[in-house]
């Protein structure tokens, strides 16, 4: 009997995990996208959508209703076949490298042995529906965008993943769940062991995704709208969806890596516990602040709506809080980890993209050869120079016995003053640089 | 059972794209059936418990090289080639070479099977944390190629930079 | 289970499309790419004896030849490049000169 259950959880729970992550990633996207045009609003003191549902809570419905009963326009001059096919590559690689993650210490579907680098791999499959979405389309714009992307990408992957080499030095092992048990046996968080490597990976991967200010393959007053020119309706969400998917993808990679998974904040450390209170208290936050505002909607049906929100999210405050009594905990002690890691995951997930989005309505675009320039001659030394310091700080703490705090700062330290000599170098360069045009 | 549908669904996919990448007319088509054909091979590494070979292939062939060819391809346009002939003069004294080399290959394995013991199955994985014993091998008994590789990488880099430059 | 001698044919299947493709193609692209099949079917090869004999210097050997593709690969479209820009075709049998 016991043998049959084990069975069917081998079985069904990556299957459910995989429906879970299938079904919801779309909705997900629709509210990242959502949540994107409230902080772009936000921080051009605007107020962003407010007409499809109380604050515009149903705006990415009415988005993804209206993208799918849109006329699929196919150019005549295109390639069909390809053109057709060209989508569903890059939101394929997008969701196959989803399987490889670790959501909470549960929530996952397969825990390969190579796990961080087949999301690396596959994510970077994406790329051929980018270039050949571009080229089938028949079209210059179009042709421009996905040739920029694919030099953007290949340079940019290969920082990243020199980026990422540290941390595994660090960890020592490619399974996302074992590195995050890593992490909770350093006692900290590998940010803090190798910040350049960090800082390396979200330049690096805001540039992987194509996204401001690195955001040349589709440069608006450029190249119309690059490799998406010439889409539209559906096959033009289904490149958004692989577009924000990748997003979730890179922010899981580096919440995976550097920022300590689904641990909570100091972790190790028991004059903390009363952070296991905070996801409770966060959800009663957004919860009570959804009934503040209920009154204030001017229809009756939004006023509801808000009211049933609140209610939802006072409903998650409660599951939440459910192991942190000590009945339930000692009834189902796997509960607590698998919750509660599930919600810091997203937390910190949510945070890097928010970070994304910052830095999306901070910085001007990027001219394309000093985005080459950036990639080539800074990132990628510094990145090499990164992964050594990672090593020589490793060899003194495990050969000479110094201690943490002593051989990382020290690294750290080394890189840094590489990165400004890097930098340094770099602008008397660029100073010394007479453009085209204008002599 | 699933070991075998596995490797059957791949072993086809990877040969009926392997003949699509020698006969289309379209570069962009070929590139594409390559690719199709290297992901194939992917997965019969993944079948035969080499996922640290798996993923390299992923990685490196799908990701890097092929990405250059593709980019390579739409640098160069390709109307005026679709129109040309696709083979060369002698291509039927090609082919009748090329199988003949096919022949000898059919043969050494046939003649091999009762030499090594190629009929059976493969002996279960021995290997078992591949990625580890593959590093250390690669590390340890193999610095010295290992190095070499690493120069005659580099040696490639600067080659293909002077190479594709404009003015040297 | 699957008798290594299946991912043997297979190897040379895959090996010999490659030969025939670098013997009776005229654009350079193909060719190259033909030979990259050839040298992903060799890999096969590598990895199926790999388990065979139980040692992963099968696997080293294949990392050994990716990184050759690779290099092949750079330096391949690079000369392609440079003589596509010289002589704006990409056909084997107008590349005839010696020198330019």
């Amino acid at each position: 009997m016991h043998a049959v259950i084990q069975y069917l959880i081998s079985i069904w729970v990556p299957l459910v995990c995989a429906l879970v992550i299938v079904g919801v990633l779309p909705l997900v996207t629709g509210y990242i996208v959502l949540m994107e045009r409230k902080v772009m609003a936000d921080m051009q003191a605007r107020l962003g959508p407010m007409r499809v549902g109380p604050h515009g809570l149903l705006q990415p419905i009415a988005d993804a209703v209206k993208l799918l009963i849109k006329e699929d326009i196919i150019p005549d001059e295109a390639d069909k076949a390809i053109f057709w096919i060209a989508p569903l590559i890059s939101v394929t690689a997008g969701m196959l490298a989803m399987s490889a993650l670790a959501i909470g210490p549960w929530f996952q579907i397969a825990d390969l042995n190579v796990g961080l680098l087949f999301i690396v791999g596959i994510s970077a499959l994406g790329i051929f529906g980018i270039v050949l979405g571009g080229w089938s389309s028949n079209s210059h714009y179009s042709l421009l965008g996905a040739l920029r992307s694919a030099a953007q990408l290949v340079s940019y992957e290969t920082a990243a993943g020199m980026a990422v080499v540290g941390a595994l030095l660090l960890a020592g092992t490619l399974s996302t769940r074992e590195i995050v048990t890593a992490q909770g046996d350093y006692g900290t968080w590998f940010i803090f062991a190798a910040p350049v490597g960090f800082f390396i990976y979200v330049v690096a991967s805001i540039a992987e995704t194509n996204r401001a200010p690195f955001d040349l393959p589709e440069a608006e007053s450029e190249l119309v709208a690059g490799y998406m020119t010439e889409y539209s309706g559906f096959r033009w969400a289904l490149y958004f969806l692989a577009e924000y998917t990748n997003m979730v993808v890179v922010a899981s990679i580096a919440t995976t890596l550097f920022l300590g998974g689904w641990l909570r904040p100091f972790a190790g450390t028991p004059a903390f516990n009363f952070l296991d209170y905070f996801p409770s208290a966060l959800m009663i936050f957004v919860g009570a602040y959804c009934l503040y505002r209920a009154p204030k909607q001017p229809v009756k049906v939004q006023q509801l709506f808000m009211m049933v929100l609140g209610l939802a999210f006072f409903g998650v405050a409660l599951i939440l809080a459910a192991p942190l009594i000590g009945r339930v905990n000692d009834m189902l002690p796997g509960l607590k980890p698998g919750l509660h890691g599930a919600f810091w995951f997203l937390l910190k997930v949510g945070s890097y993209i928010y970070l994304f989005m910052w830095l999306r309505f901070t910085f001007p675009r990027y001219r394309f050869d000093q985005l080459m320039r950036l990639g080539w001659q800074f990132l990628i030394p510094l990145s090499i120079v990164n992964v050594m310091g990672i090593g020589l700080a490793l060899v003194l703490h495990r050969q000479w016995g110094w201690s943490h705090w002593t051989a990382f700062p020290l690294t750290t330290a080394l890189t840094l003053l590489v990165a400004g000599w890097l930098g340094w170098a770099g602008e008397k360069k660029d100073k010394e640089h007479v453009f085209v045009g204008e002599s | 059972m699933l070991d075998q549908i596995v490797f059957y669904f791949f072993a086809a996919l990877a040969a009926i794209s392997a003949v699509l990448v020698v006969t289309r007319r379209n570069i962009v088509q070929c590139a594409i059936f390559l690719i199709t054909a290297l992901l194939a091979t992917a997965g019969i590494f993944l079948q035969l418990h080499a996922e640290f070979l798996f993923i390299v292939q992923v990685i490196l062939y799908a990701g890097g090289i092929m990405v250059l060819f593709v980019f390579v391809i739409m640098l160069i346009n390709l109307d005026i080639s679709l129109h040309q002939a696709q083979y060369n003069r002698q291509w039927w004294l090609g082919l009748l070479l090329a199988l003949v080399v096919g022949a000898h290959l059919i043969l050494a394995v046939a003649v091999g099977r009762s030499v090594l013991p190629f009929g059976e199955p493969a002996p279960a994985t021995m290997l078992e944390p591949s990625t580890q014993i593959v590093g250390r091998t690669l590390f340890g008994e193999y610095m010295l190629p290992f190095e070499i590789a690493s120069i005659l990488l580099l040696v490639a880099m600067i080659g293909a930079v002077v190479m594709a430059k404009k003015k040297v | 289970m699957i008798p290594t001698s299946h991912y043997l044919f297979l190897s040379l299947g895959l090996f010999t499309i490659g030969i025939i493709g670098v013997v009776t193609r005229r654009n350079v692209i193909i060719i190259l790419m033909s030979i990259e099949l050839m040298l992903n079917a060799v890999n096969i090869n590598l990895v199926a004896f790999s388990r065979l004999v139980g040692s992963a210097e099968g696997h080293v050997f294949a990392i050994f030849i990716i990184t050759d593709a690779a290099a092949e690969a750079a330096v391949g479209l690079g000369i392609i490049i440079s003589f596509f820009r010289n002589r704006e075709t990409l056909l084997s049998d107008e590349m005839d000169l010696l020198k330019w």
